[in-house]
């Protein structure tokens, strides 16, 4: 494991997936809780074309005047798609479907086209559609975390805001805030969160890491803040669970082992999370109804028992109960109405009711007869 | 003081198109500070539209609104809304003292969080809804007449003068209704002005002492005794109310009225 953090390589990588990670995780949450998932997908798509173009531009392939062209393109494509919308030229979601694929096919003519240039197969520019955190050098990952920690110092900064414009944009536009400005600010964050995973996740895959750590973490919690960091934890275990995967079996590629370990979370989150997690339901409706049967015996085994005047310990043959509660099998019911108590099992397969079941059944059979308030 | 010449609300020739048709055709409204109003008419009339023109949600084709005097704009701090419950996702991952704390960002400004003082009025706001043992709990396991309450605790906590309802008794029980217009008559007797949305025609003389009367044009505006009749409500929802006047022939008198068939909707162009 040290050996592992002596490696410059891998440390800068794992540093890189990290800051990823977290910031993608953290903005993802608003994207999904405004159902803006596709705005990733679109946005990062779009940005391809701005990294191609840079490097023609500028001829330069140093990561950060790449990415500003990338920052650029899907700030164009935020654009575009608001203008569509906002002339009723098409609805919202064609609109990031129209954007998605004009930019990035765009974006694949010009990057096939540069690569046929003198000089440019070098650039590496077809590292960026599925990306390649080998190359993160030191100065990507300090570029990473330049744009990283100051756009998550604004989220907490404009907390408040950001989280009504998610919840409730009109009443927030009611209430005289900057709605534009807000909306404006978590779209720019955004397109951050994307440009930074570029080099290391690809245009391709990037959607997924703004979405999946956000789906997985919603599971978890029921409070915005709670969701946002756990998001941002998801995000780092994926990028940190990822680039383990991808150094311990060499020809896995980075990128698609860290989308590959958060869609993991997020199917491990659907299932076992408590309370939202499929698991959980699937228990709790076992655990209603088996309670529901456990009632019913009792009320049935009380019903017996008192036309036998009123002798509450009588005892009833097991098939005489089951013959009363046809929905279920009455063994596995009566044996944990056993454990708990408040029957006994009598000679034969026959079956009484202790006091405290009986006094149970009572109070059950009174709750259950008393008109609702 | 003569606050009280002062208009709550002035709309001067508004209207508003969302297509090409006017849904809101050059309507006057002067609604004075203190009333309890009703803003009733058809579905499709144009009443939340008119809220939202208010609020500064919809863009309007032209007029002008005031509230106590100034552009309504510049009266966000006055000014409480309180949309219709369907307008947001309920699972929102929130709890009920933080949906009513929301009501609170405006008047605290950038970067400032809600404290413990904020917290105090929202947890008053929430008793006075009946929703105090319901604080801590997430939104998405309020029933829809808690949801309408939570809304309304959240408008509370604004401490406005003047406020606007979309429909707040919308698929509440009896006991919540009572609840509300509780409230409603409270937020009167304390002065503030009270825009509600309303459509169960028959409570309109119990509940308000002003209507206006909408169907895209203004039919009529004013106090429940002077303009809330048959002759008007025929023009507001054209033939398709029933009439079965009780009482004799007094301006006062309350007729009754038949159901209108739920959820007819206005032609659009
Ligand atoms: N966003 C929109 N885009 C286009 N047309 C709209 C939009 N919102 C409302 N309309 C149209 O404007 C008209 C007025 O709508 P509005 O919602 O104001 O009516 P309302 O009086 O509140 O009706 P209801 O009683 O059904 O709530 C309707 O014909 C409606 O179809
Ligand atoms: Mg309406």
């Amino acid at each position: 494991m040290s050996s592992f953090l002596q490696d410059y390589t891998l440390r800068m990588v794992l540093g890189g997936v990290l800051a990823l990670g977290i910031f993608s995780g953290a903005l993802g949450s608003f994207a999904v809780l405004r159902r803006q998932s596709l705005l990733g997908d679109a946005l990062s798509h779009a940005a391809l074309p701005g990294i191609v173009l840079a490097f023609l531009l500028s001829g330069s392939r140093a990561t950060g005047v790449l990415l500003l062209g990338a920052a650029i393109a899907g700030w164009l494509g935020t654009l575009a798609i608001r203008a569509m919308v906002r002339g009723r030229l098409t609805r919202e979601d064609s609109a990031l479907g129209i954007v998605l694929s004009v930019f990035f096919g765009l974006g694949l003519v010009l990057l096939t086209w540069a690569q046929r240039l003198p000089g440019a197969g070098k650039a590496g520019l077809d590292k960026f559609l599925f990306g390649q955190a080998a190359t993160l050098v030191r100065s990507d990952v300090l570029l990473m975390c330049a744009i990283a920690l100051p756009s998550l110092l604004l989220l907490v900064l404009f907390w408040k805001e950001l989280k009504l414009l998610t919840f409730d944009a009109a009443y927030a536009r009611a209430l005289g805030l900057p709605v534009e400005r807000v909306e404006a600010l978590l779209t720019l964050l955004l397109v951050l969160a994307i440009v930074i995973g570029l080099q290391t996740v690809g245009v391709v895959l990037m959607s997924a890491m703004l979405i999946a750590p956000a789906a997985a973490a919603r599971q978890w919690t029921d409070r915005l803040s709670r969701m946002v960091a756990l998001a941002a934890l998801a995000g780092a275990l994926s990028g940190a669970g990822g680039v383990l995967l991808s150094s311990s079996a060499p020809r896995w590629p980075t990128g698609p082992a860290i989308v590959l370990c958060a869609s993991l979370l997020v199917v491990a989150s659907l299932l076992f999370a408590p309370h939202r997690g499929i698991l959980w339901s699937w228990l709790r409706f076992r655990r209603n109804r088996r309670r529901l049967d456990e009632d019913l015996v009792l009320y049935h085994m009380l019903q017996m028992a008192q036309h036998h005047a009123g002798r509450l310990d009588h005892p009833h043959a097991r098939r005489v109960i089951q013959s009363m509660t046809p929905r279920a099998d009455v063994r596995p019911v009566l044996h944990s109405l056993e454990q708990a108590g408040w029957v006994r099992r009598r000679e034969g397969d026959s079956w009484s009711l202790t006091s405290d079941g009986a006094e149970r059944a009572l109070s059950h059979r009174a709750e259950r007869e008393r008109p609702p308030s | 003081m003569n606050t009280h010449e002062i208009p709550a609300l002035q709309v001067d020739d508004l209207t508003v198109a969302y297509r090409e048709r006017p849904v809101l055709w050059d309507v006057d409204l002067r609604v004075p500070q203190g009333v309890l109003m009703a803003v009733v008419g058809p579905n499709g009339a144009g009443k939340t539209t008119l809220l939202k023109s208010v609020m500064g949600l919809v863009k309007p084709l032209a007029g002008r609104i005031q509230i106590h005097d100034r552009p309504a704009r510049e009266q966000r701090r006055i000014t409480a809304y309180v949309p219709q419950r369907n307008s947001v996702d309920w699972d929102f991952p929130t709890s009920v003292l933080d949906l009513v704390l929301m009501g609170t960002y405006g008047a605290l400004g950038w970067f400032r969080r809600p404290g413990e003082a904020e917290r105090e009025r929202a947890r008053g706001a929430l008793r006075r809804v009946g929703l105090e043992d319901l604080e801590g709990r997430q939104i998405s396991q309020l029933s829809g007449g808690q949801q309408q309450r939570a809304f309304l605790a959240r408008a509370l906590v604004q401490e406005a003068q003047i406020h606007f309802m979309d429909e707040p008794f919308q698929g509440v029980d009896a006991t919540t209704e009572r609840t509300i217009v509780e409230l409603l008559k409270e937020l009167r007797a304390a002065g503030k002005t009270v825009i509600v949305v309303h459509h169960d025609l028959q409570t309109v003389a119990d509940y308000f002492d002003w209507v206006t009367l909408l169907n895209v044009r203004l039919i009529a505006s004013g106090p429940v005794a002077e303009v809330f009749d048959e002759e008007r409500l025929r023009l507001t929802y054209g033939g398709r109310l029933a009439f079965a006047a009780t009482g004799g022939g007094s301006v006062a008198a309350q007729p009754v009225f038949g159901r209108l068939a739920p959820d007819e909707e206005r032609k659009g162009s």
